[in-house]
């Protein structure tokens, strides 16, 4: 069987995008922790609920960075591969 | 199923002293949208009576809205920085929001997304170099010992990096996914349809219908509001922690 190397390039491509994206088990992990632990706090002080929701939002959005990277590296891999 | 994810449309170019600019997609859709804010903004805050009501109860719950959050991340001293953060609320909200009526939303453009990271990060070096003197703030570079030079450099750059990607990845990958579902959606009902021989009652897109609302619920409005408010905290956070301590 022949392969041109531009489909070779797009295939190995394409499964990197695919692995790049299991940074994304990461942030899950984390996230979930850090909601576990909200619900946590929201039942032994539910008057502070709001200031326990943002800190939570917050915190989370800042471990989402490392989940958000391999995204970027899949997209980029994917729409705007510099190797083809 | 023919999914394509490009950048924004080009529509014309300038030519301004021998510099190619684009005027893309993403420049109309800002135009439009500021337009639409300054509309909005200027009919809310038309008409102002001693006692609220209506439309005034709005506008003065949104403006105590955004006061209410610089003063609990930054403190009351800081309490000037308010219509820049509202201003970066709003640009960020209703552009991420602007793709429930079918625009392009221009916060998926990394450019728009790092543009904010950069003018937090031009308005922190200002407020370091006023508050400590430039010699505070190359000092700062070297703070507990001159060997971890290289690492405070590289996280003065990781930061509006990870700012202006994680606002372009979340709103991105929304972008993405919807296309995606729709376009899996419309083969599925395809493949579900796809015995009648009408060609008219094949390609009506059944599963199209209500299921995608629950997604955009999450990716678009969710999402959305989530991305501005962490974006303004975070700028509030390093803009505030630059400055001089509050009483």
């Amino acid at each position: 069987m022949n392969i041109d190397s531009e489909a070779f390039v797009q295939a190995a491509s394409a499964i990197g995008a695919g692995l790049a994206m299991i940074a994304g088990i990461g942030p899950g992990i984390g996230q979930g922790f850090a909601a576990g632990k909200a619900a946590e706090a929201v039942g032994r002080q539910p008057e502070a609920k709001s200031a326990i929701t943002s800190t939570m939002l917050f915190g989370d959005a800042v471990a989402e960075s490392t989940g958000i990277y391999g995204l970027v590296v899949a997209m980029i891999l994917l729409f705007a591969n510099p190797f083809v | 199923m023919n999914v394509q994810v490009t950048g924004p449309k080009i529509y014309f170019t300038f030519d301004i002293f021998g510099l190619e600019i684009p005027f893309t997609e993403t420049m109309r859709n800002m135009l439009i949208v500021s337009a639409f804010i300054l509309i909005v903004c200027l009919w809310l805050a038309s008409g102002l009576k001693k006692v609220p009501k209506g439309k005034q109860v709005f506008a003065e719950w949104l403006v105590k809205y955004f006061y209410n959050m610089v003063e609990d991340t930054m403190g009351r001293h800081n309490l000037h920085f308010t219509p820049y953060i509202g201003t970066l609320f709003m640009f960020s909200i209703v552009g991420s929001l602007s793709s429930m009526v079918t625009l392009k939303p221009y916060t998926s453009n990394l450019s728009v997304t790092l543009t904010f990271a950069l003018m937090t990060t031009v308005m922190v070096w200002f407020r370091s170099i006023k508050t400590n003197g430039v010699g505070g703030w190359l000092k700062s570079f070297v703070d507990p010992v001159p060997v971890i030079l290289p690492l405070n450099i590289i996280s003065e750059v990781a930061n509006p990096v990870s700012m202006a990607f994680r606002h372009f990845g979340n709103i991105a990958a929304g972008t993405i996914i919807t296309s995606l579902i729709y376009g899996a959606l419309a083969s599925l009902s395809n493949m579900v349809l796809g015995w009648i021989p009408n060609d008219f009652i094949a390609n009506i897109p059944i599963f199209q219908l209500g299921l995608p609302a629950v997604l955009s619920l999450y990716f678009d409005l969710f999402s959305s509001y989530l991305q501005a408010f962490i974006i303004c905290t975070l700028t509030m956070v390093y803009v505030g922690g630059a400055g001089p301590e509050g009483d």
